[in-house]
């Protein structure tokens, strides 16, 4: 007698990547899918690694900053910032006011940026064929302008120093900013008009790649997906670096720690900053730009030092080991993108295969921090 | 609802602004002076020799080794006509790997190395790339033909 039975399912290996668009970079995943479901993802990271750790570990302290600016590549002042803290930190250097501030006002103004290009990516992933992309780089684009004024270049800026910065900022450096904030304010209010209550986007992101505040932390997830899960950890307050103790500023949370909420801390987050850049543009005062007894060598003594700033994707820290001489003995890189990667696997599985791209463009990676 | 017209009425409402674009291969836009393409060398107009004397400081601070430099006798200083000692004899810098960090213009004393700061550093595509090797001639002929207006900060 035959059996009364169903039709038989197998669960099913799709490769994703490393050439996808929703990659965000070269990175692949393997996902294992039973229907329409993941029930397994398998990150495959490492397309591009170039040993950045290393090659800093092979030039002196001034010309390794150029390889910090190509790990992470959306926030480079950031990467540099971090650098030149851990530097200066071992060289025990005082960086002068002036320098602080700019250094400040770059920052912030970078992070808005990344956080632009996050908006925007974001969008694509969700469906919006370039809408919100464009509107994301249209803005990032000023803002892009006046590095390209300040510093010569549009990516790699290479423009601070262990003890300060390279060169002075051009006159108008707080007029020509003070021009481009509104357009920046607009910008943002764009995009928030066109994602934050759309229904699509709603459905799409809500509830969707939760991790919950005890997970996230133990997975040390950092920056917008740590709060977006309900911590307020964010190091410009908790561990202040710099001068960031003299400005008044909020720290978005959000409370489900789904994708809809990294988005929303992502937002007010560049909206904060803003707010930080002008209080500064206030402040900056006048001065020398490097410290007055500078060594003509840098050379660092025996020493271990780390130093992280809070940049647009978690904690970016350096860690330099020094033997002596004017080389890191050993340089490590505490990239965001790689521990928020780690989480991918937890958020992902139970979900559908269109919801894992949402997911992984929530985490907001940059691939080159990942890899190094 | 009202979200998915809200993000209607925002794109529609784009739609009419004035772009913010240029069409770039006909049109360019202006560089700032600042700008850093790609690093040349300086000619000294008043003795007619390049500033460099071929001290290696730039190569070996270079953090991609894209450089090599020689320095020979200057013949001028023997007629009397100059007073550097020293001059560069050979100078080439690799295009192709320098990666535009500027710190050979920071540590060059005799200010004879400057960012190209026209869209001519740019627009630098061979077929060969061996073609972006530069030799001294061609490092030093866009400031000899005066198409520099170099930025080198203090
Ligand atoms: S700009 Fe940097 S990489 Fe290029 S030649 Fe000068 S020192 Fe080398
Ligand atoms: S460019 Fe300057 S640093 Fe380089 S060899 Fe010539 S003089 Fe020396």
């Amino acid at each position: 007698m035959v059996q009364e039975r169903g039709p038989d399912t197998v669960d099913i290996n799709v490769n994703m990547g490393p050439q996808h668009p929703s990659t965000h970079g070269v990175f692949r995943m393997v996902l294992t899918i039973d229907g329409e479901r993941v029930i397994d993802v398998e990150p495959h990271i490492g397309y591009m690694h170039r040993g950045a750790e290393k090659l800093s570990e092979n030039m002196d302290y001034r010309a390794a900053i150029g390889y910090q600016d190509r790990t992470d590549y959306l926030a480079q002042f950031l990467t540099e910032q971090a650098y030149c803290m851990a530097v200066e930190k071992l060289l025990e250097l005082e960086v002068p006011e002036r320098s602080e501030y700019i250094r400040v006002i770059l920052c912030e103004l970078n992070r808005v940026t990344s956080h632009l290009m996050f908006l925007g990516a974001f969008g694509i992933d969700l469906g919006y064929f370039g809408t919100s992309f464009t509107y994301g780089f249209r803005e990032r684009e000023r803002l892009q302008d006046i590095f390209e004024e300040v510093t010569g270049e549009r990516m790699m800026y290479g423009y601070f120093r262990p003890g300060g910065l390279a060169w002075d900022v051009p006159d108008n450096f707080v007029q020509m900013i003070r021009d481009v904030l509104p357009h920046t304010r607009q910008g943002l209010k764009d995009l928030d008009m066109l994602m934050t209550q759309n229904e699509i986007v709603a459905a799409r992101t809500k509830g969707i790649g939760a991790m919950n505040l005890e997970d996230s932390i133990n997975w040390g997830l950092s920056g917008p997906m740590l709060r977006a899960a309900g911590s307020d950890w964010d190091l410009r307050k908790d561990k202040p670096y710099s001068i960031y103790d003299r400005f008044d500023y909020d720290i978005p949370v959000g409370s489900h720690g789904d994708v809809f909420d990294r988005y929303l801390v992502r937002l007010e987050e560049a909206y904060q900053s803003l707010r930080i850049v002008e209080q500064a543009l206030d402040q900056l005062p006048d001065g020398p730009i490097m410290p007055e007894k500078m060594p003509r060598r840098l050379r660092g003594p025996d020493a271990e030092v780390y130093a992280a700033v809070e940049g647009p994707r978690g904690e970016y820290g350096i860690y330099i080991v020094s033997k002596g001489g004017d080389k890191a003995y050993r340089l490590k890189i505490r990239a965001p993108s790689f521990c928020n990667l780690a989480a991918l696997r937890d958020m992902t599985v139970g979900n559908y295969v269109a919801d894992a791209v949402a997911i992984l463009g929530s985490i907001d990676i940059v691939l080159c921090d990942v890899d190094r | 609802m009202i979200g998915i017209f809200k993000s209607m009425y925002i794109t529609f409402a784009t739609m009419l602004r004035k772009p913010v674009t240029i069409e770039y291969p006909a049109k360019h836009r202006d560089v700032p002076q600042r700008d850093r393409a790609f690093p040349i060398l300086l000619w000294d107009k008043d003795v007619d020799e390049p500033f460099c004397t071929g001290c290696h400081a730039c190569e070996r601070a270079c953090p991609v080794e894209c450089m090599t430099v020689t320095m020979k006798d200057n013949p001028l200083h023997a007629d009397g006509k100059s007073d550097r000692r020293k001059i560069v004899d050979e100078f080439w810098i690799d295009y192709g790997r320098c990666m535009r960090c500027n710190i050979c213009v920071e540590v060059c004393n005799f200010e004879a190395i400057a960012m190209n700061n026209t869209w001519a550093g740019h627009e630098l595509s061979t077929f060969d790339r061996n073609d972006l090797v530069l030799d001294l001639q061609q490092l030093l002929a866009q400031h000899k033909q005066g198409k520099i207006d170099e930025w080198v900060a203090e």
